[in-house]
């Protein structure tokens, strides 16, 4: 009951527009690890593209096939194309690019490009 | 048909703890969205449950009760940061009141990439069931 009462009173929280999938993205010193949640998806319907430091996420989650005789009891599970671009925090290699699909969670390993990778100079003693 | 199609940018949602009682476990708990489907012989349902694997899917039906929970395993990245998140990692939990008799020992269930299947057939008793209406 209070927290009935308690949540008329408050406004709703600001939120994010939600977008599909959503991603979550782990940097670390030699690659970045993005990993998104898209289950129920063929991996073979997804496409990846890396150019320089962005990355695009692109595919399509099928419907249901919804047969003859079938009727609906709720449809909370959605459907249809999805794109996503992301800036990565450094140039990365996108020959090394890996990525798999375990679960319904996708993970991408996004090495750093060599040439992007800091450069530690030393300082010579005057001759 | 389009209109009908649902959104794909929906959030997670999460179970609400209930007034007085805590979850034993420190540990978020989502309600895995749903599609359900009826045919004359079947009910099917589909739950998405991204990073619950096959073992850790538990399914229960008791007094027309049908209980749905996955168990995730949370993935931890050693030499990394998160810097950015969008979706959280826990649990699923989910239950359901079934107003009709199924064949309890004929459910199936299957979980494939991260989406649980379950088919309930109908009880025999209940698939016959039309009544003829004698006029009065």
């Amino acid at each position: 009951m209070q927290r009935e009462v308690s949540s008329i009173f408050t406004l709703p929280r600001p939120r994010r527009v939600a977008s599909f999938p959503p991603l979550n993205i782990h940097s670390g010193d030699e690659d970045v690890i993005i990993t998104s949640e898209i289950p129920g998806i063929d991996p073979a319907d997804v496409d990846l593209t890396v150019t320089g430091d962005t990355l695009t996420i692109k595919g399509t989650r099928k419907p249901h096939e919804v047969k003859e005789g079938l009727t609906w009891h709720r449809r909370e599970r959605g459907s249809g194309d999805f794109f996503r671009t992301v800036q990565l925090p450094y140039a990365v290699d996108a020959g090394k690019v890996q990525a798999d699909y375990v679960n319904g969670v996708l993970k991408i390993v996004l090495p750093r490009a060599e040439a992007d990778k800091p450069r530690k100079i030393t300082v010579k003693p005057a001759s | 048909m389009e209109d009908t199609k649902k959104n794909l940018n929906v959030e997670k949602a999460q179970v609400p703890e209930t007034a007085g009682a805590e979850r034993t476990k420190d540990r978020t708990v989502f309600i895995p969205a749903v599609d359900i489907l009826e045919d004359a012989n079947n009910l099917y349902l589909y739950a998405d449950m991204p990073g619950a694997n096959d073992k850790g899917v538990n399914i229960t039906l008791e007094n027309d009760v049908l209980t749905i929970e996955a168990q995730v395993d949370g993935v931890s990245f050693e030499k990394h940061n998160t810097t950015y998140t969008e979706y959280g990692i826990g649990d699923y939990h989910r239950a359901f009141t079934l107003n009709e008799a199924f064949e309890r020992d004929k459910i199936e269930a299957k979980m494939k990439n991260g989406v649980l299947s379950i088919v309930l057939p109908k009880a025999e008793a209940v698939k016959t069931r039309s009544i003829p209406i004698k006029a009065g």
